[in-house]
């Protein structure tokens, strides 16, 4: 039988099952805590770090990614402290100076009132979150494309970057992506966002092998230029 | 020979002891991997020739060994037992030496000599770059072959695993390595004792890991080489007794394949050992057995990092993972793994030999026993000094280091390679602890010691770390990912005159963030060398913003190299030019071509009339 | 032992390789630093094979191949420069010797001449900082570089032989006698 420990979040103290992360724990007491590269059903990786929540107490106090944090008996956790939201509101600021085009990471600077990056403009198509290697390896059992190289050369692809054998072209990869979701909708101006048709290919599948890829999303101006 | 017994041990080291030549002399030849590159080899073999054919091998003796520490003056002599040392010898000066040797006569002529007033100090001890250290470690690497296990043992070696099986028990051993207060050396400090116990008391069913951190990833930090190219059998017996103590099973010497020279000593120390049955099944008869395999590094700075180094143990990409659950409890395979720095191992015969209280009285109350850095960058005195803790850094500089090169200014020293920081000259009051450098805003790290003049720019340090660590970072981590790619951009930007005073703050703010949101080491203590300079070179960086000026005359987009009256017209200049961008009569001034110049700073080198400016 | 790319990888001696090194999957480094050491680089068939007899995803072994930097997936030239751009060698003028070899051989670090001739790589720190800057050309270790000195290194690496595989990494220059004891 799994141990009960006692988490004290913000505050509020939850009796929080062994083998939780503060993540679950926090949210099941209703504190939001904003997440990129996490999904119910994947693994956590930690990646994006925008789930950082601080630990501890006095000079030992220590952001840690919630996600990825197990509950531990005693533990203090504070979900929005000053230093929690300066550090969230970089990240962003960051993830904008990337991948601005993404409408997953343009509601999350909304949400914390960001409006403007000081960083030299960038227009990345992938920011590693790695859900689409987590989707392809767990839920997919397939693992054709993974990550390579380190740093500021890491990216995601197959290996060689040639056609895999073990794609299935189910699509997954794409469904999850944070970069390629809710893109600009093209025929539904109402939902249209802003810089949407920057995004003129889908990230990481500009490649042949990709090609009869089935694609969940709704038309949006990338197919619809392509089919010109 | 198998050794089966305690007995068996402390016979067959008897016998080594009193085969011992009493009457006779030793010269002792440093030859790790920079000794041979400074041409060790061949000295080696004018000494060996020259023994042959004058006939005095049985009154002068050789011993090939790893670094000594003095690496400015190698290729070295060192002969026993007076211990003189003759610096810098060239293979025309061997016969004398050796001849000298077998009279037991010192030459004075060939001694290292004080730079200033040209006194020769003969004896090394003397000398003011060995005066003030306390070389418990070092010294070792003069008494031993390593290739050869005997000379080990003959001189000390392995007594203090037999001391340690002899007591029988693991829970002294334990005890003994808390209260000399050793902590880790790889850089983080962590008490060593500790780790210990709470490796020991994890259940061992399936197996229990100590590794050996050889991955010396900081630039500028070669001591773990020296240790493990000179003396491996110290690292093999600090992991037998710390076998012994916590009931680890398998041993594994993680290094950096960039070290070839280790790599093969250590194969070669593994091979003797097994073959003496001191490492295998039931140990010496004390009924434990342990075994130690080395595993390569590939290249990876981030390996050097517990949770990557098991990773990349396990065959796997360096990626570092969130702890808990730690190493001790959940370490390779998930099993339980106490991983230490080669230092840190290389210590723990020391403490048993000696006995914990001795070793404690080294050093300062929180930081006892002694600490080996490299002194390295601009110094007069370049190599390995081990010092006890609480000495300061004026001290290490001046009197060890012997100072600046040339007529240079020292500005300030970075301690800790890419996780550390600088230190500036008004702070060289300060001890060299653990807690000290961290609220100096740097760290012990590895032991790295960079000293820097007027001629190294901050900026560019800063920039050089930066580019260092983008390029190491496993990428995992956004903030550290894209952080260490944008500090990076906005040091080149101001490198390229381009920067502002916002992004001075915004320097600032990221590196702060990135320090408090990453995982794993490498990113909570990337923003140090940016932090650090900041906190105490703020000036250089507002003069490459706002004047558009790099005093140390580094940063080539604001820097441009023009020749002054000085200049006798010998044309040095013209002929090392390797752009051709220097025109002009011969005897007449030289003029430099500023659309050509590379600013590669040749002619600065090999000008002899100080013509050449940098502005 | 070199290998042309273009004639293909011995699958039976790849699988050699691992069945030495199969002491659970914890060998896939050394393995690769095997393979290394045998073609001169990684070649695409023999990480399939590799894939193939240690049971791991191609995704796995292409993933630890690119992220340490010591292996190298294109053939490499017949000489081999590694230049330390370690923190001791980069603050006495390490980047001007790098900057100098690249102009001097028309290619930036990391890539190989046209020709074939030479490969040009830096190095984070080869550990014998008191010596730098440091530059290993076939193994052989040239100390306190300029940009002057480098005319010499790349003629006499140029007069020597082409090396052995198994010298990708710096070794010492480490003449036999000179070790064997009396």
């Amino acid at each position: 039988m799994k141990g009960m420990t006692n988490v004290t979040i913000n505050g509020l103290t939850v009796t929080a099952e062994e083998g939780m992360t503060v993540l679950e724990a926090a949210r099941f007491m209703g504190f939001p805590i904003p997440t990129l590269c996490h999904m119910d059903g994947l693994s956590p990786y930690g990646a994006c770090r925008l789930c950082v929540v601080e630990i501890g107490e006095g000079p030992r106090a220590k952001l840690v990614s919630s996600c990825t944090y197990p509950v531990e008996d005693g533990l203090k956790v504070r979900t929005a402290s000053t230093r929690v939201i300066r550090a969230r509101k970089m990240i962003l600021e960051l993830l904008l100076g990337s991948c601005p085009q993404s409408k997953v990471i343009q509601d999350l600077a909304a949400a914390h009132g960001m409006h403007q990056q000081r960083f030299r403009q960038e227009h990345e198509d992938c920011i590693l979150c790695g859900l689409c290697v987590r989707m392809c390896e767990e839920q997919m059992m397939a693992k054709a494309i993974g990550f390579r190289y380190r740093g500021e050369k890491r990216s995601i692809g197959t290996p060689f970057d040639v056609k895999s054998e073990q794609c299935r072209l189910c699509g997954g990869c794409i469904y999850v992506c944070p970069a390629c979701q809710l893109r600009c909708t093209y025929t539904e101006p109402e939902k249209a966002v802003c810089g949407g048709c920057e995004n003129l290919a889908p990230p990481c599948l500009e490649k042949d092998p990709f090609d009869d890829m089935m694609c969940y999303m709704a038309p949006c101006v990338a197919c619809e230029l392509q089919k010109d | 020979m198998r050794l089966n017994s305690l007995r068996d041990f402390k016979a067959f080291q008897g016998g080594l002891v009193n085969d011992r030549d009493p009457n006779g002399r030793t010269l002792v030849i440093p030859a790790g991997t920079c000794g041979r590159a400074s041409g060790a080899d061949d000295l080696i073999r004018s000494v060996r020739e020259t023994l042959l054919h004058s006939g005095l091998a049985h009154k002068v003796h050789v011993r090939v060994t790893g670094c000594h520490g003095f690496c400015e003056v190698e290729p070295s002599i060192l002969v026993e037992p007076e211990g003189v040392l003759y610096p810098r010898v060239s293979v025309k000066a061997v016969g004398r030496i050796v001849e000298a040797a077998a009279r037991g006569e010192i030459l004075e002529d060939l001694a290292w000599a004080d730079p200033v007033d040209g006194v020769p100090i003969p004896r090394q001890k003397d000398i003011p770059f060995f005066k003030k250290q306390v070389r418990t470690i070092l010294s070792r690497n003069e008494q031993v072959d390593p290739e050869r296990v005997e000379t080990y043992i003959e001189s000390g070696g392995y007594a203090a695993l037999a001391k340690a099986l002899e007591r029988g028990n693991p829970e002294w051993v334990i005890q003994e390595v808390k209260t000399s207060g050793l902590r880790g050396r790889g850089g983080a400090g962590f008490p060593t004792g500790v780790k210990w116990e709470l490796l020991a008391k994890q259940p061992c069913t399936q197996g229990k890991f100590l590794v050996c951190n050889a991955d010396e990833g900081d630039p500028g930090a070669y001591m773990d080489r020296s240790v493990l190219e000179g003396n491996p059998h110290s690292i093999l017996e600090g992991m037998l007794i710390g076998a012994y103590a916590t009931g680890a099973t398998e041993g594994i010497i993680y290094v950096r394949n960039e070290y070839p020279l280790a790599i093969k000593h250590v194969n070669v120390a593994l091979e003797q050992a097994e073959e003496l049955g001191l490492l295998g099944q039931d140990i010496l008869g004390a009924g434990y057995s342990f075994e130690i395999r080395v595993v390569q590094g590939a290249g990876a700075f981030v390996c050097g990092e517990e949770t990557a180094l098991i990773r990349s143990i396990e065959g796997r990409m360096g990626e570092p993972r969130q702890r808990p659950p730690f190493p001790v409890q959940s370490g390779i395979g998930g099993k339980p793994t106490g991983i230490n720095n080669v230092e840190t191992w290389a210590n723990i015969p020391v403490i048993i030999d000696q006995g914990s209280a001795v070793f404690a009285q080294v050093g300062t109350t929180r930081n006892s026993g002694t600490k080996i850095f490299s002194l390295v960058g601009k110094i007069r005195n370049t190599g390995l000094v081990e010092v006890p803790m609480g000495i300061t850094i004026e001290e290490i500089v001046r009197d060890i280091g012997g100072g600046p090169v040339g007529k240079a200014t020292i500005k300030a020293v970075q301690t800790g390679g890419p996780s550390g920081g600088c230190i500036p000259v008004s702070r060289f009051d300060l001890p060299i602890d653990y807690d000290s450098l961290a609220q100096a805003g740097s760290i012990m790290g590895s032991g790295g010691m960079i000293v820097m003049d007027d001629h190294t720019c901050i900026v560019d340090v800063a920039k050089y770390f930066m580019g260092f660590l983008k390029d190491e970072s496993c990428g995992t981590c956004f903030t550290c990912r894209k952080g260490t790619q944008r500090m990076f951009e906005i040091l080149d930007d101001i490198i390229q005159g381009r920067g502002t005073p916002e992004q001075l703050d915004l320097l600032e703010e990221l590196a702060r963030v990135v320090k408090d949101t990453t995982m794993c080491g490498l990113g909570q203590t990337a923003s140090n060398p940016v932090l650090s300079t900041l906190r105490y070179f703020r000036d250089e960086y507002l003069e490459h913003i706002e004047n558009h000026r790099c005093p140390a005359g580094v940063c080539k987009p604001l820097i441009s190299y023009s020749i002054n009256d000085n200049c006798s017209g010998c044309q040095a200049c013209v002929t090392g030019c390797p752009a051709e961008a220097i025109r002009g009569e011969r005897k007449q001034r030289q003029f430099i071509d500023a659309l050509k110049c590379v600013k590669c700073g040749t002619c600065r080198s090999v000008c002899k009339h100080d013509a050449v400016e940098v502005a | 032992m070199t290998i042309n790319a273009e004639a293909g990888v011995d699958a039976s001696e790849i699988q050699a390789i691992v069945a030495r090194h199969n002491e659970g999957c914890g060998e896939l480094i050394a393995i690769l630093e095997e393979i290394q050491a045998t073609y001169d680089y990684l070649p695409e068939q023999a990480l399939r094979v590799v894939a193939r007899a240690t049971d791991r995803s191609l995704v796995d072994i292409y993933g630890v191949a690119t992220f340490y930097r010591s292996f190298s997936l294109q053939p490499r030239g017949r000489h081999h420069l590694c230049a330390c751009l370690g923190t001791a060698c980069h603050v006495r003028g390490a980047p001007m010797v790098v900057e100098e070899f690249e102009r001097q051989l028309g290619i930036r670090a990391g890539e190989t001449t046209p020709d074939g001739e030479f490969t040009l790589e830096t190095v984070n720190c080869l550990g014998a900082c008191a010596l730098g800057p440091i530059v290993v050309a076939d193994g052989a270790y040239y100390s306190k570089v300029d940009v002057i000195g480098i005319k010499k290194i790349l003629r006499k690496t140029r007069t020597k032989p082409e090396r052995d595989s198994a010298q990708c990494t710096p070794v010492a220059k480490v003449p036999a006698a000179a070790v064997s004891n009396l």
